[in-house]
């Protein structure tokens, strides 16, 4: 497959400064739409490509987008454009990627979506751990300001944008984007209650967009290249390519950009080179520690959205975790809920209080002192967190889902905890 | 004079003119000043390694904010440190990737070797060990950040190289 | 509209949410995070329900009621299982962390937490690993903080800094940790901290001077009550156990207070218990007069017989009292004859409550109840720190400035109850409020534009603002802003008061109005409203409205020497006369009986003091600022040989065979002579039910039916039991029998419901969310305004009268203190400890003038007196002006609009550190 998002990313390139970006067809597509289409224009190139969102929920970019007010329909003053950097989810590494390597591309695809929205000022919210990225995007912005690509009149057409890097103070649920909103305004980042959304009332009360740093990085491309194209790139139903990531005991471990609808077996297999050697899969997840576990017998299934949702689970980041025989499932589905535990904002009961309970049955059922009334309490826990709609947010239900998935497909090893006393995979540890 | 004026009148000296001139730029593009806090927290922070009682009565100040607001924005975030830090932070992810690739191993390796365990300073000040959630490096797990750096594929000889001129000590610091 | 909940068909508002419509029905879903005042956030969960799509549907999702809009037809189920196991969850994780220490918590048996957990049927807890716990905070002398009970509902920390405006208390930590506190321990600073007590559904924050002398709610004997700390007239509701007035908790009233009260008001009452109460009569012993002579203590009937053989056929005069009810005012007045009656104000007082009066009488503006203000959408304050002198009125005010934003909300449909959603929507965007007043005032944060003038010079700049609506160009821009703003306005306020002591302020005020009104036409209403001095200025001012001549209280001194004996009703006259005015009193020979509460001068230099009832034992009408005249009743007995001084007054009456007060011998009667006395006060008698109501056969009970002890509370005196006090003097009991339900709204003692022991329980008792009192609607309403005003408007040929100001002196102005100002309640010793020390209040560059720093003292010159003031130093002032703490007993003498000097106090020298728990001190010890 061509490469698209990482043309200018493989293990012999250098990152991009501005100069190697435009040698490779980069800011194409900015001059292009500013020259020659209206933000209307550009907003059906990007709907008609079925671009879906690659941050973990999937929903479209082109409809996200029509829901900012225009002129017309709203009180005067700024909108806004976030790039949504927060890369935290468990298991996920792909947008550092971008980011490091590829600047200008991100810098690219928010300047075409802010013209799009109608936004004069942009923000990129990113991890404060991620320090290179940081830095070569600063330099990437501070190179467009010089060259006219940023600032006043963008290639004198007239357009305007200011754009900021914002480092973020480290929380997981700043990923969700009303919290990562919240951050941004300098508060503490709990999630904001929806409607209303962010389109209408966002940052500092105005419309807002936050997008995914792949998901803007495809902008770029699409613009320049039509909504046509870039529906080809995929292999099943959904659009485009797509950075795939695979961790864990494997063979290869690391992130490929691969047509949507690949097969999760050929991504295992053919790129992160199978499991490694004395190891056997077990389960994984698809798309980062708030997705639920598949297993083997998932494997042949295409890597859409649709698709991994009827097998019960969630596209979610595109980068899978593989689960191996040798280790806990119990252990590991442990390991996530301490995480989730530790990083809800403490906002919502279910949340704040029923996750570090959940956390404490699972630590009897590994340490080999539950009952089988545990198990019990995990599933009335699962129906008490785990449903979108009990919490404020996304983030105890997506906890919630390796629980959920591992007591389906893992249930003998819970119980094997709980009759043998001890967990099998720890024996006389 | 009472002590509560002493404070209040110190406040205005506590931050550096370099500390204030980088607020500065941050307050251009807010529209409230309280929009800079966190920037303004880690401003400080990188100057000094962590936020005093007296250098957040000094920014809230300055944002015209109430302490408690700031405060209760910087004890939200985990990357602002409300207690004094080694010269580095390690930052240790203990997230799931990490620990399918056996990072629990590597942690009792550091707590062994630096004589600290999670939220502790080594005796001689040179580092703070804190859990992180993962840290976006999957693919070369198993991972941490010392400062700005970050290492990937740890193993215990790796952490040994590490800290080799770190004198293992016993439990130390905070 | 309508909507179903277990195919009930419920009828709803539009608009509002479903856990409203829920409540509304009379359902009991329980909720923690949700407040009827702030609306919903939906953080705590608890709220939940099923919801289905259509009668089809049998699966049906969770969803909180409180983020719910109805909608007409939706289908909810509260019984539906998933709905209660939901709820039951939310409950047990919530008491994962929690004490469980019930029995030692001051919330228990009131505690919203308990009875959730009842409604919702939580007992087993499954969880069995460690209970977070955190370190409490001393918050000052008020509250009590004891964090481990949190449930994280995040209810005080929306109350505390939302809606009342505090910044020092916030959510701290996150996830499972989070922590309400502030940064560091120290005392509370807002005026209103002790909602805090009510909002919390648990017991983090409990009311510390009540836990000194702890009893349940259901031991605390209550009854309606009338707050008596400022001209407001909150709606309170007092209870005692043992003797004591234990506490004060709000009494709900939806056009004045709402669910809300001032620390003042809440914590103010202290005083009843104080040692410094009055238990007998005294009378001065054979030095009468003399300055060492001592009180001996006389009995009831010696006090009479005493003061008959000084009053009988002998010319006497009576001072009322602005804090003394309606009837015991009446009665004096009618005891000593209209012309020989002083209201007992001061002459400064007396004129701007006058003006006050003839203005409500005649204005074309509304004058509103504290619930229309928080409508207002431009406000203007002149020459009042609202705060400080109607503080209830000032939390409203900070509500409508919230208007602005629920104008943004409503163009995106955003119901105002959707709170978190509404805030970040507006983020700083706030209704205008400009605020004129002579120097700081605590709602400066939220005042769009601050004009610092002295008195003279607001009367001056509201009558520019005035000519400027009349088409008169001013050279002041900001006279033009105001305008503007004002003409911009809906529903514009105007708010002013007595608080500068300036009838030219109040008169000034009026004009505005009436050229505001004029130039807006019908389309808008122009609301005017002023603060008062004290809990029944209003009423002692219609009681003297009509006369032609008052007899003003220095005009009384000068002729003291023409009569045999003065009355004082509740009145300390230091507050209010010059010293040569009292000397002129005291000194000569006249006998003077005085009735008051707390020991104070004008008592110990009296010949006879009687002992009298606070509001808390007694029964009276006030008069509050927008003319509501309200009902309070006793609590309890008064103890020892105090006596309400209506009674005094009647037992005087008849010894002295006053003819036309023959026939009164009960509170009724009072109330029904002095309606039938001027027109003004034909509405008194339905204020609130007579003393022969009755509900259902019962009259309202005064106890919980749980009081608990009542054969065993006095065994410590006597095994016997002693028969409970009878009270035919109102429609209350002693007793636990009767029902608290839907009687009047001025005659609900406590609030209590099956299943609701919390003050939640309120609910059941309104009509509807927000809404008026059940009883409210039935019967009577929320008191009775008495003046309706003629709208004819008043003809004002505004006259400002300019002090003559001499070089190097200033002009010195009161400013009030919700803690020290006011007479009784500093009294309390919590209230005292936070007025701490009387203070003059310097600009910065008076106090940079004289050398002097914030704490450093400077003395203060009169033209007869020097005092040496502690200083404060604003952040703003108007030219030539300082303050002074007001009221407080070191400034009693000082009087508004004294010409004063100033020098720093060389004598004084900075306190030593010994020790400091602080750190190092500052002279290096």
């Amino acid at each position: 497959m061509e490469k698209v998002l990482t043309r200018n990313i493989g293990p012999d390139q250098m990152p991009t400064d501005m100069t190697a970006y435009k040698a490779n067809g980069g800011y194409v597509g900015l001059r292009k739409a500013l020259s020659h289409m209206s933000p209307k224009d550009c907003l059906k190139v990007i709907s008609d490509s079925n671009l879906r969102g690659r941050g973990g929920a999937g929903f479209p970019t082109g409809m996200k987008w029509s829901f900012v007010p225009t002129e017309d329909k709203c009180t005067p003053g700024h909108k806004y454009l976030v790039c949504n950097a927060d890369e935290m989810e468990p298991g996920t590494f792909k947008d550092r990627l971008l980011m490091e390597c590829d600047p200008h591309q991100l810098i690219e695809g928010m300047i075409l979506s802010a013209y799009t929205i109608g936004a004069d000022i942009s923000y990129i919210f990113i991890r404060g751990e991620y320090v290179v990225a940081i830095q070569r995007l600063r330099d990437a912005i501070a190179e467009c300001y010089a060259k006219g690509y940023l600032g006043d009149n963008i290639l004198d057409s007239g357009y305007s944008l200011n754009m900021y890097v914002h480092p973020s103070a480290g929380r997981y649920i700043c990923g969700e984007e009303t919290a990562l909103i919240n951050a941004l305004e300098g508060k503490r980042a709990n999630p904001r209650a929806k409607p209303p959304f962010p389109q209408v009332s966002g940052l500092w009360g105005r419309p807002t967009i936050v997008n995914n740093v792949e998901t803007l990085c495809n902008i770029p491309h699409i613009i320049d290249r039509g909504a046509d194209w870039f529906k080809t790139l995929g292999r099943g139903e959904d659009s485009g390519s797509k950075l795939f990531g695979v961790s864990g005991k494997v063979k290869n471990p690391g992130c490929w950009e691969l047509p949507m609808g690949t097969p999760i077996r050929e991504i295992l297999e053919d790129h992160a080179g199978g499991m490694r050697d004395g190891y056997q899969l077990k389960g994984l997840l698809p798309g980062g520690g708030s997705t639920d576990f598949l297993v083997p017998e998932h494997l042949d299934l295409a890597m859409d959205y649709n698709v991994i949702g009827a097998a019960g689970s969630r596209m979610g980041t595109g980068t899978m975790i593989v689960l191996d025989d040798r280790s806990c499932p119990v252990a590991m589905v442990l390991n996530l809920i301490r995480f989730f535990a530790q990083e809800s904002c403490g906002f919502c009961t279910p949340c704040r209080d029923g996750l570090p309970w959940t956390r404490q049955v699972l630590e009897d059922i590994e340490s080999g002192c539950a009952e089988s009334e545990h198990l019990e309490t995990l599933a009335y826990q699962i129906k008490y967190i785990g449903a979108i709609g009990n919490t404020h947010c996304a983030l105890a239900p997506g906890a919630m889902e390796p629980l959920q998935s591992a007591l389906k497909y893992f249930y003998d090893d819970f119980k094997q905890h709980i009759s043998g006393g001890q967990c099998p995979y720890h024996k006389g540890a | 004079m009472s002590d509560q004026e002493i404070i209040e009148s110190d406040l205005n000296t506590v931050l550096s003119s370099e500390e204030i001139a980088e607020i500065d730029a941050e307050l251009a593009h807010v529209p409230y000043k309280s929009g800079a806090a966190i920037d303004a927290l880690k401003i400080v922070q990188a100057q000094r390694g962590w936020v005093s009682d007296q250098s957040l009565q000094a920014i809230a100040k300055y944002l015209e904010m109430s302490a408690e607001e700031l405060e209760g924005i910087a004890t939200f975030y985990n990357l602002i440190y409300r207690r004094p830090v080694g010269d580095k932070v390690i930052l240790f992810c203990d997230s799931v990737s990490c620990w399918l690739c056996g990072c629990e191993d590597i942690k009792q390796k550091i707590s062994e070797r630096l004589g600290v365990d999670y939220g502790e300073t080594t005796a001689d000040n040179r580092y703070t060990l804190i859990p992180v959630p993962c840290l976006g490096a999957c693919d070369r797990a198993p991972v941490m950040m010392v400062g700005d750096d970050l290492h990937t594929h740890l193993d215990k000889q790796q952490i040994e190289k590490l800290f080799a001129d770190s004198k293992q000590s016993d439990k130390g610091g905070q | 509209m309508i909507i179903f909940v277990d195919g009930q068909e419920i009828e709803v508002k539009q608009g509002e949410n479903v856990l409203e419509a829920c409540l509304n029905a009379g359902l009991d879903l329980p909720y923690f995070c949700w407040h009827p005042a702030m609306g919903s956030i939906g953080s705590c969960r608890q709220c939940a329900l099923v919801q289905y799509q259509n009668p089809e549907d049998t699966r049906g999702r969770i969803v909180m009621g409180c983020m719910t809009q109805v909608t007409d037809g939706a289908r909810f189920s509260l019984n539906a299982q998933n709905a209660t196991e939901f709820r039951e969850a939310v409950v047990e994780s919530l008491m994962l962390n929690h004490p469980h220490d019930c029995p030692v918590c001051a919330e228990g048996g009131e505690c919203h937490l308990q009875d959730m957990t009842v409604m919702v049927g939580h007992r087993d807890r499954r969880y069995t690993g460690k209970k977070n716990t955190h370190r409490n905070q001393y918050l000052g002398p008020l509250i009590q903080h004891e964090m481990n009970r949190c449930i994280t509902c995040y209810r005080c920390e929306r109350y505390y800094r939302d809606y009342a405006g505090g910044s020092d208390l916030g959510a701290q930590a996150s996830r499972d940790h989070v922590y309400f506190g502030r940064h560091q321990e120290g005392v509370l600073e807002s005026e209103f901290s002790g909602n805090l007590v009510e909002v919390c559904p648990t017991g983090v924050f409990t009311d510390k001077p009540f836990l000194k002398h702890y009893s349940r709610k259901w031991d605390l004997q209550s009854a309606p009550s009338i707050c008596s700390g400022c001209g407001v007239g909150c709606n309170i509701s007092p209870g005692e156990r043992y003797g004591k007035l234990k506490r004060v908790h709000n009494r709900y009233n939806h056009e004045v207070n709402g669910y809300f009260l001032c620390d003042r008001g809440r914590f103010g009452s202290g005083y009843i218990n104080s040692d410094q109460r009055l238990d007998y009569s005294g009378l001065k012993g054979a030095g009468l007069k003399s300055a060492d002579a001592t009180f001996a203590a006389v009995h009831q009937s010696q006090a009479i017989e005493t003061a008959a053989g000084w009053l009988q056929g002998k010319k006497v005069l009576g001072i009322g009292s602005p804090r003394a009810s309606l009837e015991s005012n009446y009665l004096l007045r009618e005891l000593v004859g209209r012309s020989n009656f002083s209201s007992g104000f001061s002459d400064a007082e007396a004129a701007v409550v006058r003006s006050i009066i003839n203005i409500q009488k005649t204005t074309v503006a509304t004058n509103p109840t504290i619930k229309q203000m928080e409508s207002a959408d431009a406000i203007l304050i002149l020459g009042e720190d609202i705060t400080n002198t109607a503080p209830r009125v000032a939390l409203a005010l900070r509500q409508a400035l919230r208007n602005k934003s629920f104008e943004l909300a409503e163009q995106l449909g955003l119901p105002e109850w959707q709170d978190a959603a509404v805030r970040n929507l507006a983020q700083d965007q706030l209704s205008p409020m400009v605020i004129v007043s002579a120097m700081d005032s605590r709602l400066d944060d939220v005042a769009s534009q601050l004009i610092s003038l002295s008195p003279a010079a607001i009367a001056d700049f509201s009558c520019a603002v005035t000519a400027s609506l009349q088409g008169q160009e001013s050279d002041d821009k900001r006279v033009q802003q105001v305008a503007n703003m004002l003409s911009a306005a809906k529903r514009p306020l105007i708010i002013s008061g007595s608080s500068m002591l300036s009838a030219n302020i109040v008169d000034s005020a009026a004009c505005l109005a009436e050229a505001l009104q004029a130039h807006k036409q019908a389309a808008q209403e122009v609301m005017l409203s002023f603060c008062v001095p004290e809990a029944n200025s209003m009423g002692l001012g219609l009681l003297v409205n009509e006369d032609k001549r008052p007899l003003r209280l220095s005009r009384l001194a000068k002729k003291i020497d023409t009569v045999d004996a003065v009355l004082i009703l509740e009145n300390d006259l230091e507050r209010r006369l010059s010293q040569s005015e009292l000397d002129l009193i005291f000194s000569g020979k006249t006998r003077v009986i005085s009735m008051d509460l707390l020991e104070n001068n004008t008592l110990a230099r009296s010949d006879l003091v009687l002992p009298v009832a606070s509001y808390a034992e007694s029964q009276g009408t006030l008069v509050n600022a927008e003319s509501r005249a309200q009902r309070h009743y006793p609590v309890f007995e008064p103890a020892a040989e105090r006596l309400c001084s209506w009674q005094w007054l009647l037992q005087l009456a008849a010894v002295m065979e006053h003819k036309k007060l023959a026939g009164i011998a009960h509170f009724d009667q009072i109330v029904e002579a002095c309606s039938k006395s001027q027109p003004i006060f034909a509405d008194l008698t339905a204020v609130a039910p007579d003393h022969s109501f009755r509900d259902r056969g019962l009259k309202v009970p005064r106890q919980t039916h749980r009081y608990s002890g009542r054969t065993a509370i006095n065994a410590d005196v006597s095994v016997h039991e002693p028969p409970q006090p009878t009270d035919c003097e109102t429609p209350l009991a002693y007793s636990m029998e009767g029902l608290n339900r839907d009687q009047p709204a001025s005659l609900i003692p406590y609030v209590w419901s099956p299943g609701w022991n919390s003050n939640q329980s309120l609910q059941k008792f309104q009509a509807e969310v927000n809404g008026p009192l059940k009883g409210a609607l039935k019967h009577s309403g929320a008191g009775q305004r008495l003046i309706k005003s003629t709208q004819q408007g008043l003809e004002y040929k505004l006259k400002v009268t300019h002090p003559r100001m001499q070089k190097g002196r200033w002009q010195l102005l009161p400013m009030h203190r919700v803690h020290g100002s006011e007479e009784l309640s500093a009294y309390t010793d919590e209230i005292a400890e936070l007025a701490a020390q009387a203070f003059v209040a310097l600009g910065e560059t008076v106090a940079e003038k004289l050398g002097v720093a914030e704490g450093e003292m400077v003395v203060v010159s009169t033209a007869d007196q020097e005092i040496s003031l502690q200083v404060k130093v604003l952040s703003r002032v108007a030219k030539n002006c300082v303050g002074f703490s007001v009221g407080y007993d070191k400034t009693k003498s000082l009087r508004a609009g004294d010409s004063v000097a100033l020098r720093r106090d060389k004598s004084w020298q900075p306190p030593q550190v010994i020790a400091t728990d602080r750190g190092v001190a500052s002279n290096g010890c």
